[in-house]
């Protein structure tokens, strides 16, 4: 559409020489395109600023003093610098110890997820076997039932983990998982974890697109199954497995639900996020025992710095991955 | 052998005769290449198999039942439950005071925030998929909301009144000009005597266009891979045969991208339904964790899957049968 199809007539002819020979095209079709890409730049200009406008906000919020808040005269930049608003929300999300723990339980469990769901996938994407229709369908209903809908269940179920009344025979009582990482970890390894439906959709898509020729081959020079898909197949597809892993890790880091519900006993940050407000009031009261209350705005500068050190690393990883992230879910769309 | 021949299969149980032959040793079919592979396909899904059975059936079913029981925690034991009909659904429809009320908001919620989704993220993707300055830039910071409103975040953001405050001092510094822009639009169309009830839609449309936005970064990349998969050679091909931009937008552009709509409209579903500052699930973990009901939260969780499924049908129903209409 933008391509330029006017009939080359000279190199040196003017704009509007040019123009009169076109019996005034072309000066049609210039300021047509010029509105074209003025419309378009203002749309693309506010829509990105409004996505990152809270962002923005939030930067210059958390380094404003209190007073500077109430002061109508303050709009973005603050008149007292300060740094003594992150001091509190470390203190209140437990800062380096929640943040750790973030860390590592999210590396852990996006690694066990993607691993399983790449296993999977490959499964589900090459090979033929009984039910498969069946045990695909069962992947579709991963994807669209609402975690909600069997926490319960589960909750239940961890909490009184038992396998055939083996543990009651041996221990006599069951025992209760949820204080451990454990349920949450078999759960990631066999891909119940967070959205690994959609990872699996996602893989699968990929390795149906991958010429059979490749993996005749292999096996025509002698190479076992296993080794096909460990030494072909995976080099190939490491940067549709780097984009899950990417998501797998974004979405864990932030996630509140599988966290609320399975590993309450490790401090993590989303969790401890969740519940900033609620602990404000002590925190700021002179001696523990009375609760104080704390101003709205004060409330939302904190909240928003908390967000924002929630975001600050995923941001950075997003920067360096961006490629990685927006490619491999392209590759995967466009092939439905 | 009817089932090797062709694949057609004679009565519905032959797959599941075939599954035994293939698993099972000590017959013809257990020995050959196709049921070798068979078994290595199956042992490569063998994780998925175990965790859905164990983590998501068993729950499933657990819960299903829990929703037609009174269930009590029991100190040391587990929990009791005793039957109790469908008087669960009939407390969460009837008497509890807020199901009700959400369950509707948050369906006419979704049906808006769906469709306006899917506008959006495709004019956004079409002008994406446009030659211009800082285009990656924009492509980047349109998908930075996938990080930025998952898990946590976006129900924090929700509740910030904060922001709303600034908004009011900001407006009160210009005194008497600032306008609130939809209701001045809405205030010239009923004087122009346009229904109110029909641009009431498109308000909330505009007045909940950063929440659009924001939920639709996957949406656009999807359909800019749509976009970006059409042979250039169609365009010049339509542009030769004197076709204008806009027509040639609704016959090439359209129909290639629109097999894609239904991707993007599952997946906007699933993921409004999903959402953490969702008014029904909040309320449905509060009944799960504070009021410790656990037969009702089911009950509760199981309408809105419910729900949703419909939802799903419904729209694929339509969209496969727009879609075709193409071809």
């Amino acid at each position: 559409m933008s391509k330029n199809n006017t009939v080359f007539i000279g190199k040196n002819k003017s704009f509007w020489d040019r123009n009169r020979r076109s019996e005034g095209y072309l000066l049609q079709r210039r300021t047509k395109q010029i509105c074209i890409s003025i419309v378009r730049a203002l749309l693309m200009f506010g829509l990105c600023f409004m996505i990152i406008q809270p962002m923005l906000i939030r930067f210059s919020t958390a380094f404003m003093e209190e007073k500077d808040l109430y002061d109508s005269t303050i709009v973005l930049v603050p008149r007292h610098l300060t740094t003594e608003n992150f001091q509190h929300v470390f203190n209140l999300t437990g800062f380096p110890t929640s943040m750790v723990n973030t860390l590592w339980i999210s590396l852990v469990v996006s690694v066990l997820q993607v691993i399983s769901c790449t296993f999977v996938a490959y499964g589900f994407a090459r090979f033929e076997f009984p039910l498969k229709k069946f045990w695909f369908a069962c992947v579709v209903l991963l994807i669209i039932v609402p975690p909600t809908t069997i926490q319960t269940s589960l909750y239940m179920s961890f909490a009184n983990f038992d396998i055939f009344g083996i543990f009651k025979a041996l221990t006599g009582g069951p025992i209760n998982l949820r204080t451990s990482m454990l349920p949450y970890a078999l759960m990631s390894l066999t891909c119940m974890g967070l959205k690994n439906g959609l990872y699996i959709y996602m893989l699968r898509q990929y390795f149906k697109n991958v010429p059979d020729s490749l993996e005749e081959a292999a096996r025509v020079d002698g190479c076992s199954t296993l080794r096909t898909f460990t030494q072909i197949m995976l080099p190939d597809a490491m940067p549709t497995i780097a984009s899950c892993f990417l998501f797998s890790f974004v979405w864990q880091w932030t996630d509140l639900f599988y966290s609320r519900n399975f590993l309450s006993t490790y401090k993590l940050y989303s969790v401890e996020l969740s519940s900033i407000v609620s602990r404000m009031s002590r925190y700021f009261s002179a001696d523990a025992s009375v609760a104080v209350v704390v101003p709205v705005g004060r409330q939302q500068q904190l909240i928003s710095i908390g967000v924002l050190i929630c975001c600050i690393p995923l941001i950075i990883l997003y920067c360096f991955t961006q490629k990685t992230f927006v490619q491999s879910l392209a590759m995967t769309g466009s092939k439905e | 052998m009817a089932v090797q021949n062709n694949g057609i299969r004679e009565h519905w149980y032959d797959g599941i005769l075939d599954a035994l032959k293939i698993y099972i040793p000590g017959n013809s079919t257990f020995r050959t290449m196709r049921a070798r592979n068979a078994r290595t396909g199956t042992l490569f899904i063998l994780p998925f198999i175990i965790g859905f059975l164990v983590f998501m059936c068993r729950p499933l079913v657990e819960s299903f039942i829990f929703s037609f029981n009174d269930v009590t925690l029991v100190p040391g034991q587990g929990y009791a439950q005793s039957f109790v009909g469908i008087n669960n659904f009939k407390h969460a429809l009837l008497v509890d005071p807020e199901y009700n009320e959400y369950l509707l908001e948050e369906v006419g919620q979704m049906i808006i925030n769906t469709i306006a989704t899917l506008v959006i993220s495709f004019v956004v993707a079409v002008i994406l998929n446009q030659d211009f300055k800082g285009r990656t830039l924009c492509r980047a910071i349109f998908f930075l909301p996938v990080i930025l409103s998952s898990g946590v975040l976006p129900g924090i953001e929700h509740q910030n009144e904060f922001y709303d405050m600034m908004s009011g001092m900001a407006e009160a510094m210009e005194g008497s000009s600032g306008v609130n822009i939809s209701e001045a639009l809405q205030q010239l169309l009923s004087v122009s005597g346009v229904g109110n009830q029909v641009f009431e839609v498109v308000f909330t449309m505009i007045d909940s266009i950063y929440d659009i936005v924001m939920a639709s970064g996957i949406q656009i990349i999807v359909f800019l891979s749509g976009l970006q998969s059409i042979s250039p050679s169609l365009y010049e091909a339509a542009d030769v045969e004197g076709c204008s931009a806009w027509e040639s937008f609704w016959k090439i552009t359209f129909p290639m991208v629109s097999p894609l709509l239904l991707v993007n409209c599952i997946y906007t579903i699933i993921d409004f339904f999903m959402k953490n500052d969702n008014k029904v699930m909040e309320l449905i973990y509060q009944v799960t964790y504070q009021d410790f009901k656990f037969g009702i939260s089911a009950a509760m969780s199981w309408m809105y899957f419910g729900i949703a499924l419909a939802f799903i049908g419904i729209s694929s129903f339509i969209i496969t049968k727009a879609v075709k209409s193409y071809e």
